[in-house]
Order: C-alpha cells, then sequence, then structure tokens
C-alpha cells in the first residue's frame, strides 16, 4: 500500500510540472488559437539563458530579471513576425509555423550557449521527507507548490486585471473583441510573454531535477497528452490532466511496466490520450465547439 | 410513391439552451418548390441543417421517401438522394470547377484503389463517365467554359453556381438551396430562378429553398413556409401567405408593399 | 513534370507544356546518366538519400498535402516497413525481394490505418497526437522486443547479402541506384494516378472542407483512412529502402522524431499537395547542408565545430519553414513555376492549397 501511495504521490506531484507547461499551451490556445509547438523550445531557451548567466556570476535575482527581459522581447518578436503575417491562416498553417519556430529558437539557443548539459542548483535541497512509512520528494514538493502559486497568480491575472478581461473576450469571441477596438496584437504578445514566463518556471524546476540540456524542450511532448486529457481550452483542465497523466504514468511504469519490458513511459500518456480521443475528444474539462458549416 | 416527400414532426434544436427551432412541423410535396422565408436568425439555414443531417435536433422526427429518421447524418442524406448548397459558398477551394463538379459523384464511385493506382478500365471508364456528366451539368448551367478554372478564383455568384451544379451532378431527389440568389445582380437573379423553375419542371426535381428576395420566393414558390424565431409563422401557399396578418407584422420594416411585389 | 502536376486548373496551355516536356526529358536523360557521371560518394552519399526521402516526402504529402491530415508519425512508419522488410527477408527464406517489399509496405500501411483511426472523428493537430504515439509506441515496440532485431545485441538490423533483385544488388553503388530508382518511379507514378483520378479529388475534397464534402456525398471517413493507408504504405517501403539501400544497418534511432519532422519539412518547404513538392524539397534538404559545409568551409575557413554547425542548420531550417509558411506556401513547386512561365507571370496564379484549412475542432 505504501509502494502504491509512494508512486502515486511522486506521480501527482511530477505531473503539477506537466501542468505547469501545459498552461502556457492553454494560454496561447485560448488567445490565439494557436498550438504552440515551440513551448518546450521556448521553456529551453528561457533555462539555458538563466543557467548561462549565472555562470558568469550574474547574481539570480538579476539573472531572472535579465531572463524573463528577453522572453518578453521574443514574444513581442514572435507576434510581430510570425503571427501577424501569418493571420486569417489555417490553424495547421500556425501549427507548422510554430514547429518551425522550434527549429529556429533552439539552433539560436544552442548555438549561442552550447549543447552541453548545465547543472542548475536552485538551492532547494532534494532531501526525502517521510509522511510515516510513505517517502516523498521535498524538491518536487516545493516545485508543486511553486506550480499552485502560479497558477493562483494567473487566475487573479485574468479575472481581476483589465488585461485579463480583454484576453478572455478576445478567447471567446475574436471579432467582436476586435470591434470593441481591443488591441489583439497587444494582447498576442502579452499573452506569449505570459506563457514564456510560466515556461521559464517550469523550465527552471525542471532544470534543476535533470539538467538544462536539450531534452528540456522535449517536454512539449509529455504537455500534449495533458492537453487532450484536460481539453484544451482549460487551465483547470491542464492542471486536472497534467495530474492524470503524471500519476497514471508512474503507476503503470510501477505496476505494469515489468510485464513489458519497462520504459513505457514513453508512450503510456499518448495511449491514455488516444483513448480519451476516442472516448471523450473534447477532453475533461474542454468545450465541445459547435461545428458551423 | 407516397404524395410527400418530406415530413418533418415537432422537431426541435438548441444549441447551448438557445433555442434555435421550436417544435417545428411542416410537410414538402414531391415535385414542389418550397421557400423557407423569415427574418435573419429565423432558424432557416438551421433548418436546412437538420434536414441534410448536418445538425442533429434535439427532438422530433423526419420522414424523408416513407423513411423514419430520428437523425440525419450529411453522408447517408447524400447518398439517400438530399443535395444540398450553401449560404456561405462551401466549395473545395483547391480545386477546378470541374473537379469540383466531379466530387459530387462521389456516391457513384466504384473504381477501387488498386484500379485507379493502376488505371485499370474501369478506373479509366469511370473517369471518363464522371468527366462527362460533370461537363453536362456544367453546360446546361452555362459553365462549360469555366471548367478548368480554379474555383477559388472565381467571382462570388459564379460559385453559387457551381456549388449548384456540383449538388446537380448527384441527381438528387431533393435539393435543398440556402440562398441560391444571394449577392447577385437582377439579371443573374433572373436568370437562376428561371433555371431552378426549369430544373423543378423538367427533371419533377423537388426543391427547398431560402430566399430573402421575397418578390422572386412568391413568384417561384408552389408553397411558403414563413419562420420567425424558430417557430412556423405561417404554412402555405404564396397567394395566402401574402395577405397572412401575422406574416405582415413580422415583415413589418418591409412593410406590405414589398410583400406584394 | 506536367504529367506529374497536380490536380486542379489542369489548364493544357500548349506554353505551360512545352517547357515541362523539356523538363521531363532533361530529367530523364540526368537520371540515366547519374551513375556514369556522378562519383560513388555522390550516388551513395547523396542521389540515394535524397530519391528515398522523396519517395517518403512523397507518401507524407498523400496524407498531409492532398488529404489534409497533419502527422508526425512518418518516422514510425518507415520504421514498421524497415523492421517488416528485415523480418521477412530473414524469416521467409526464398522470398523475392518485391514481394517483400509488397508485403513490409502493407504492414506499414496497417500500422497507419490503426493510428489513423482516430481521424474517423478528430481533427487537425488533435491528430498529432495519435501520430505521435505511433513513433512513440513502435520506437518502444522494435527496441524492446529482440525478436524484430534478431536480438542482436546492438539492437540493430542489417540484412548479410543487402537487398538484391534481378541482379541488381544493393551491395555495389549501381545496384543500389537503380534499385531505388526503380521503386521511386514506380511509386511515384501509382501515386500520381491515384491522385489525378477521383481518389485524390475525394483527399482533396476533404482537405479543403470535409464538412461539405460529406454533404456531397464523399465517404470522408474512409477516405481519411485510405490516405493512411496509402501514406504509410509509400512511407513503409521508403524505410525499408532508407534502411537496406542507404543505411545498410539501421536501428530505431534512425527512424526517430528528427526523421518525421525532416519528412514533413520536405512537404512544407518543396510544396504541400504536389508531388514534385516532395521531390524538390527532398532535394533542397539533400543539398543545404553540402551547401552551408561549402560556405563554413570558405567564409570561416572550417573554424565551426560540428555542434555548431549542426545548430546553424537548425535555425536555418526554422527560418526558411517560417518564410515558406508565409511568403509561399505552395513551396518551391510553386517558385519554379512562376521561374517557368517567366515574371510576367505566364499562368495565373494558381491557388492548390493556400492553407491547410481544416478546423482544429475534434
Amino acid at each position: 500500500m505504501s509502494l502504491f501511495l509512494e508512486t502515486l504521490i511522486g506521480g501527482v506531484l511530477a505531473g503539477t510540472l506537466y501542468a505547469l507547461v501545459a498552461i502556457g499551451f492553454v494560454l496561447i490556445y485560448k488567445a490565439s488559437g494557436v498550438f504552440n509547438y515551440a513551448q518546450g523550445s521556448l521553456l529551453l531557451f528561457g533555462a539555458l539563458t538563466f543557467v548561462s548567466l549565472k555562470e558568469t556570476g550574474v547574481p539570480i535575482a538579476a539573472a531572472l530579471a535579465v531572463t524573463a527581459g528577453l522572453l518578453i522581447v521574443t514574444a513581442v518578436a514572435i507576434e510581430r513576425f510570425l503571427l501577424r503575417p501569418l493571420t486569417n491562416r489555417g490553424p495547421l498553417t500556425l501549427f507548422m509555423a510554430t514547429l518551425g519556430l522550434s527549429y529556429l529558437v533552439e539552433g539560436v539557443a544552442q548555438g549561442l550557449m552550447g549543447s552541453r548539459v548545465r547543472a542548475l542548483d536552485l538551492g532547494i535541497e532534494d532531501l526525502p521527507l517521510f509522511l510515516g512509512d510513505i517517502m516523498i520528494s521535498r524538491f518536487d514538493l516545493v516545485a508543486a507548490g511553486v506550480a499552485v502559486v502560479l497558477v493562483v497568480a494567473l487566475a487573479l491575472l485574468f479575472h481581476r486585471t483589465r488585461i485579463g478581461i480583454q484576453l478572455r473576450g478576445v478567447a471567446d469571441d475574436t471579432r467582436a473583441a476586435l470591434s470593441l477596438g481591443i488591441d489583439i496584437h497587444r494582447i498576442w504578445q502579452i499573452v506569449w510573454a505570459v506563457a514564456g514566463l510560466v515556461g521559464l518556471v517550469a523550465g527552471l524546476l525542471w532544470g534543476a531535477r535533470q539538467g538544462v540540456q536539450f531534452s528540456l524542450s522535449l517536454v512539449v511532448l509529455k504537455a500534449l497528452p495533458v492537453l487532450i486529457i484536460g481539453g484544451f481550452t482549460s487551465i483547470a483542465g491542464a492542471i486536472v490532466g497534467g495530474i492524470v497523466v503524471g500519476a497514471g504514468e508512474s503507476l503503470a511504469e510501477t505496476y505494469v511496466g515489468p510485464f513489458l519490458g519497462g520504459g513505457i513511459t514513453s508512450w503510456f500518456a499518448y495511449g491514455l490520450a488516444l483513448a480519451f480521443l476516442l472516448v471523450r475528444p473534447a477532453g475533461l474539462l474542454g468545450e465541445r465547439p459547435i461545428e458551423r458549416v | 410513391m407516397s404524395d410527400t416527400i418530406l415530413e418533418l414532426t415537432d422537431v426541435t434544436l438548441a444549441f447551448k439552451g438557445l433555442t434555435a427551432i421550436n417544435g417545428l412541423s411542416f410537410s414538402v410535396r414531391r415535385g414542389e418548390i418550397c421557400a423557407l422565408i423569415g427574418p435573419n436568425g429565423a432558424g432557416k439555414s438551421s433548418l436546412l441543417n437538420i434536414l441534410n443531417g448536418v445538425y442533429r435536433p434535439q427532438s422530433g422526427t423526419i420522414v424523408f421517401e416513407g423513411e423514419r429518421f430520428h437523425r440525419m447524418e450529411p453522408l447517408k442524406a447524400a447518398r439517400r438522394g438530399i443535395g444540398r448548397s450553401f449560404q456561405n459558398n462551401a466549395l473545395f477551394s483547391g480545386m477546378s470547377v470541374l473537379d469540383n463538379v466531379i466530387v459530387g459523384l462521389s456516391r457513384r464511385a466504384r473504381a477501387s484503389l488498386v484500379e485507379e493506382a493502376l488505371r485499370l478500365p474501369r478506373a479509366r471508364a469511370q473517369e471518363a463517365a464522371f468527366r462527362e456528366r460533370a461537363r453536362a451539368v456544367l453546360r446546361l448551367l452555362d459553365l462549360e467554359s469555366r471548367a478548368g478554372t480554379a474555383v477559388g478564383t472565381l467571382p462570388y455568384g459564379i460559385q453559387k453556381k457551381v456549388e449548384l451544379a456540383r449538388a446537380l451532378v448527384a441527381e438528387p431527389s431533393l435539393l435543398l438551396l440556402d440562398e441560391p440568389l444571394a449577392g447577385m445582380n437582377a439579371r443573374e437573379k433572373d436568370e437562376i430562378a428561371a433555371l431552378i423553375e426549369r430544373l423543378n419542371r423538367e427533371l419533377a426535381l423537388t426543391i427547398v429553398l431560402i430566399e430573402h428576395d421575397l418578390g422572386i420566393v412568391l413568384r417561384l414558390a408552389h408553397h411558403v413556409v414563413v419562420l420567425d424565431y424558430g417557430r412556423k409563422l405561417a404554412d402555405g401557399p404564396p397567394d395566402s401567405i401574402r395577405n397572412d396578418p401575422d406574416v405582415i407584422a413580422a415583415y413589418i420594416g418591409a412593410g406590405p408593399a414589398a410583400l406584394a411585389a | 513534370m506536367a504529367g506529374l502536376s497536380s490536380r486542379s486548373g489542369a489548364q493544357p496551355l500548349p506554353l505551360v507544356i512545352a517547357p515541362g516536356i523539356l523538363v521531363l526529358a532533361a530529367v530523364t536523360a540526368l537520371v540515366l546518366a547519374v551513375p556514369f557521371l556522378a562519383s560513388e560518394y555522390w550516388v551513395n552519399a547523396i542521389i540515394v538519400p535524397f530519391l528515398i526521402l522523396a519517395l517518403a516526402g512523397l507518401g507524407l504529402n498523400l496524407l498531409t498535402g492532398f488529404a489534409g491530415q497533419l502527422s508526425l508519425g512518418s518516422g514510425a512508419f518507415m520504421m514498421v516497413g524497415a523492421y517488416a522488410t528485415y523480418a521477412l527477408q530473414l524469416r521467409v527464406p526464398g522470398l523475392p525481394l518485391p514481394v517483400a517489399l509488397l508485403l513490409a509496405g502493407l504492414l506499414a500501411g496497417a500500422a497507419g490505418l490503426l493510428f489513423g483511426l482516430p481521424a474517423r472523428r478528430i481533427k487537425g493537430f488533435y491528430l498529432i497526437v495519435s501520430t505521435l504515439a505511433a513513433q512513440f509506441f513502435f520506437e518502444w515496440l522494435f527496441l524492446k522486443v529482440p525478436w524484430f532485431y534478431n536480438g542482436n545485441p546492438s539492437a540493430t538490423i542489417a540484412l548479410p547479402h543487402g537487398l538484391s533483385v534481378f541482379g541488381l544488388s544493393a551491395e555495389n553503388p549501381h545496384g543500389r541506384y537503380w534499385l531505388t530508382l526503380g521503386t521511386v518511379a514506380l511509386l511515384t507514378l501509382l501515386s500520381a494516378n491515384l491522385v489525378r483520378g477521383q481518389t485524390g479529388r475525394t483527399w482533396t475534397a476533404v482537405r479543403d472542407m470535409d464538412a461539405a464534402a460529406a454533404v456531397v456525398g464523399v465517404q470522408t471517413r474512409s477516405a481519411k483512412l485510405q490516405a493512411f493507408f496509402v501514406s504509410s504504405f509509400v512511407l513503409g517501403i521508403a524505410g525499408a529502402l532508407w534502411a537496406f539501400c542507404y543505411l545498410g544497418s539501421a536501428s530505431v534511432q534512425s527512424f526517430g522524431l528528427a526523421r518525421s519532422y525532416q519528412i514533413l519539412f520536405i512537404i512544407i518547404l518543396g510544396g504541400l499537395g504536389t508531388i514534385r513538392g516532395a521531390f524538390l524539397g527532398a532535394a533542397f534538404v539533400s543539398l543545404l547542408p553540402l551547401i552551408l559545409d561549402w560556405l563554413f568551409q570558405h567564409l570561416l575557413s572550417g573554424h565551426v565545430d560540428e555542434g555548431l554547425r549542426q545548430n546553424i542548420q537548425k535555425a536555418i531550417f526554422g527560418l526558411l519553414i517560417i518564410g515558406f509558411l508565409i511568403k509561399e506556401p505552395e513551396g518551391l513547386a510553386r517558385l519554379l513555376a512562376c521561374l517557368f512561365a517567366g515574371p510576367s507571370g505566364g499562368r495565373p496564379r494558381r491557388r492548390n492549397l493556400r492553407d491547410l484549412n481544416q478546423e482544429t475542432k475534434p
């Protein structure tokens, strides 16, 4: 039983990180209808920039500020040179463009800052914590706490600020928002910047755990099934989906993996997502849109 | 063969609690032109979408050619002979006019994948026959000179005609036309109206159409159904509609004069 | 080339066909002369992989460019083709190569069909998940089950005598070239037939507006599955050629996610929804690294380490993808068509595929 609980809790905590990555997707998808495949690369870019600055002796706070600034500039550039020229084009075209963007960002980031693995120490000691006889990773707990704080902050941003309300307006009905004089380009820039910053947090937490390296950008592949399961349009869905995937993955690896030769985490989440696609395509919390002809 | 080709009973359609069609019943006789009229948002296009299965009503039944449906499906509708044109053209923008029309023949395609890949006799024969039939329909609509043109480059009015051709080529028994005259000038309107009349007369084709030009509607249709807010306001021959006080009230903006036109 | 041109606006303008025939003649002559003109290095390292990549691009283009179903699982279906060919050649003695390739293609097609099943209900980038699932599942399967690589300790597959048929053997460069060329030419012809016929029309209708396609009587669900099957069939055979005519020995990594991206990039750059697009894109993808190498050698006198070179290449690819999608969504195929028609624009801009218009909703 304690093995089960331990696996479950470990999986849930890891799932909060998936959720963090998935939230970046949901934000962008809601505001601009773009499925941003480059989210993982932007996350790598942020983490890599932070580590590189820190390695040259820049204090953590300054490094964080500079990285955040850079991510904001990047978001503005993406809006200006990618989204704007592709306005009114099909969603698959936009998706492919973000796939190109991921190559561009990875190429530039690693070209400038190198491809080797960097250690990142955030000063969180990863000592195991015991609850009875259940072992929990302290790091995972902190990471989950950060994720919760971030989600609350985002919720406040969207429900209490002018920008947030405008943003929800754009998500609900772009044309109506435009006719009300909302500057959609600015909204896109803000959303991409916020998604970049959320990605930075996820990238730092993830990077501290497994080192800052190329494989960080692959978390995009983990976030995809999370989105299918949770629904593309819901932040709450991203969180639930992340936890379902995280917990499901670690339970499956512990209890089913041994019978299949192990290593099934690489596709388990996808199998789960496929099952959802066949049964409930809108996800747990997503809206099923009415198809207009 | 019964005299009624299509009968709706108590059909209701709602989107997220918003009722688009409310307990609607009416029937269409074989060989007639039935016009659906009513202000914007009255539920006319939704009704056509129910008839060929694009939308699924929450309740009610549809009887088409004596067969009872709780829900139609677009493919099933097409295969049973319901043809359709859309309000905002729904052509395949990447294809030529001829190819668009040939797609309308899909339900008659018999050649298999292997036969097509190897260009075996049946595939070649099918291709030749499809081209011939599509060209015949294009000739009928005076579109032959446009056969090779990419459909996206054509003006709106011509696209409407291509859509009509695509629906006609399948030789439907019931044709649903959503604003077939929209965006046309008076001359083009007369031309298409005459064509619709001819199709109805010569091919005994039953047609249900939505049109805003009341003058043409009242001239063309044998049977008019007036919708307002998803309900049926009136149902009958054009003459009775013209004098129906409810209809006149609903068309206050237009005034009785418009109805008399 | 005119014969291979895509379906729309096939106006029989003599002016357009004349250069088309010239191009066709030139290409044929070039193709026949290659083994005599090109060095062994060029045949082995550039031309053979180019042809196979073009075939893979063609396979994906049938699905994505013509039928509008996006896939990131091309590598997976190539993998199935390669491992199936290996198993058939190894375990069925005396099975002629063409039969083995055909069966491998059918198995890959079946895999494509299976992972394409969700396409019956979902659209757009939801499908990416299904095709990525194929990618990860087959990577896992062919690595975890030793039967597929005959228990080889390095988990690679290699045929002891390579592929051979009709006296052509993949053991020598000429044999490799003719074997590859023959297969690619045959599959290109068959694909062109499909695309020009009712099948191609049906696919394009589904791509352009599948709701309307169903309304006019197209069986959209089976059309999508058909596209998945045919596409994976072609990809499977391309995978077999990649493993045994080009690499010699292959592993799961030979068909990883990066391969899937590469195949997609080939058709974006070359031209979505055209047959020649796959060839142009493959040529571009094959030649760009050579050009970059040459530039580095001459401009930077070779002082670029391998890692940096790869990252620069990656960034350039990313830029090109974005640039093409913005400026020329019909890719090199259209750029070239403009070139032939002259700057005055001999023919109207035919909008083959402005966009993959598919709705994103499930």
